[in-house]
């Protein structure tokens, strides 16, 4: 029997066959996925926040922010098995819920999620393999770790395959 | 935020403020669809972000919403959030009988533009009387409208508790058909931002720290 790994908003959660691991409603915020395909292990985070440094507080969630999610979860896989070069990244979300006349920089938020999660697979030359992000419309992404797909699945424009 | 100051007391002030805002806006409402329309007793709750989706029936669950930015003293998101079967009746009224879709694509502008009507009217009478009661000086931004996830939609109005806080403080209030009280047709979420707490309890004359 397979299961699917939920992850939560602000959360980060690892998943190896038969498993598949899934985020639902994600907007502006972004869906990143690490992994190996040749060990077949995967991890997904649910990034609402582009950078940590901006934050003030004690405790900070790892998952909730672009910079601390990626290094974690690039960790995670490292201490799982993964094998450092073999590491990739798909991504999806970064939305613009709404729109506004005004463009305060919290309306620019998901634009500037997945610019930030790119930075940070970069810094750890974690290649992109596919993205799809932007628009106006929310997301459902499931990742299956057995064949490296990415399905997304959104209100009005149906599912698509990454 | 620190939510360990907050006591019975600040909560039952929130409770007031859902009750008399939504009261108004219940009101509206009433008299736009020439119906009775009835509200059931706020909620306040210090909830995680994912319950706060749990709310409106999932994440992924579809619904029309309007949101908008309560800027002033006292800043805030505000949303009025309609499960989409409800909203494309309650603008079928509103629009003389017509049949409304707002799925797939299939909305007008015209269903749109008075969606963002509606949101209009009922979150400016929650946010006027939110502003008598507390005396601030509070003022609604253009509102904007999306039929989306829950979970998506929702989350936009984390953001700015997000930065401080894993947990918000959501009053909820939701409304009902009279005739159908156990039917839940909408809510009325209103998401102060973290510093907004304080102003508001000082406004009311229970500070905070005692």
């Amino acid at each position: 029997m397979s299961e699917i790994i939920k992850v939560g908003i602000a959360d980060i959660n690892l998943v190896s066959p038969p498993d598949t691991i899934r985020t639902t409603g994600l907007g502006s915020c972004v869906g990143v996925i690490l992994y190996d395909d040749g060990k077949r292990i995967a991890g997904m985070a649910h990034v609402m926040l582009p950078e940590s440094a901006l934050i003030k507080s004690s405790s900070i969630n790892i998952g909730k922010f672009a910079d601390t999610a990626v290094n974690a979860l690039y960790d995670m896989l490292i201490k799982k098995g993964a094998a450092a070069k073999g590491i990739k990244a798909k991504i999806a979300g970064g939305a613009q819920m709404f729109q506004f006349s005004s463009g305060s920089e919290m309306m620019r938020i998901g634009p500037r999620n997945v610019e930030s999660v790119k930075l940070h697979l970069n810094h750890l030359g974690i290649p992109l393999i596919a993205s799809d992000v932007g628009g106006n419309s929310g997301r459902t992404i499931e990742f299956n770790p057995l064949n490296s797909q990415l399905i997304i699945k959104t209100v009005n424009k149906g599912t698509k395959i990454i | 935020m620190d939510f360990t100051k907050i006591n019975h007391i600040h909560l039952d002030i929130l409770r007031e403020i859902g009750n008399i805002g939504a009261g108004h806006a219940a009101t509206a409402l009433s008299t736009m669809l020439n119906k009775a329309v009835d509200m059931k007793v706020p909620s306040v709750k210090v909830i995680s972000f994912e319950e706060i989706t749990e709310m409106v029936g999932g994440s992924e669950n579809i619904v029309a919403s309007v949101f908008l930015r309560i800027v002033g003293d006292a800043p805030g998101c505000m949303f009025f959030m309609l499960p989409i079967e409800q909203a494309e009746k309650l603008l079928g009224d509103l629009l003389g009988g017509e049949v409304v879709q707002l799925t797939e694509g299939l909305h007008s502008e015209m269903t749109i533009s008075a969606l963002q009507e509606v949101g209009n009217i009922l979150s400016g009478s929650y946010l006027t009387s939110f502003s008598d009661f507390t005396g601030l000086s509070l003022q609604p931004s253009v509102p904007a409208t999306s039929i989306d996830m829950a979970g998506a939609i929702l989350s936009f109005g984390l953001l700015e508790i997000s930065a401080v806080s894993d947990f918000a403080i959501v009053i909820d209030t939701a409304f009902t058909d009279i005739k159908r009280l156990d039917e839940v047709k909408g809510h009325f979420f209103l998401l102060p931002d973290p510093e907004s707490f304080a102003k508001i309890f000082n406004a009311l004359g229970v500070p905070m720290d005692e």
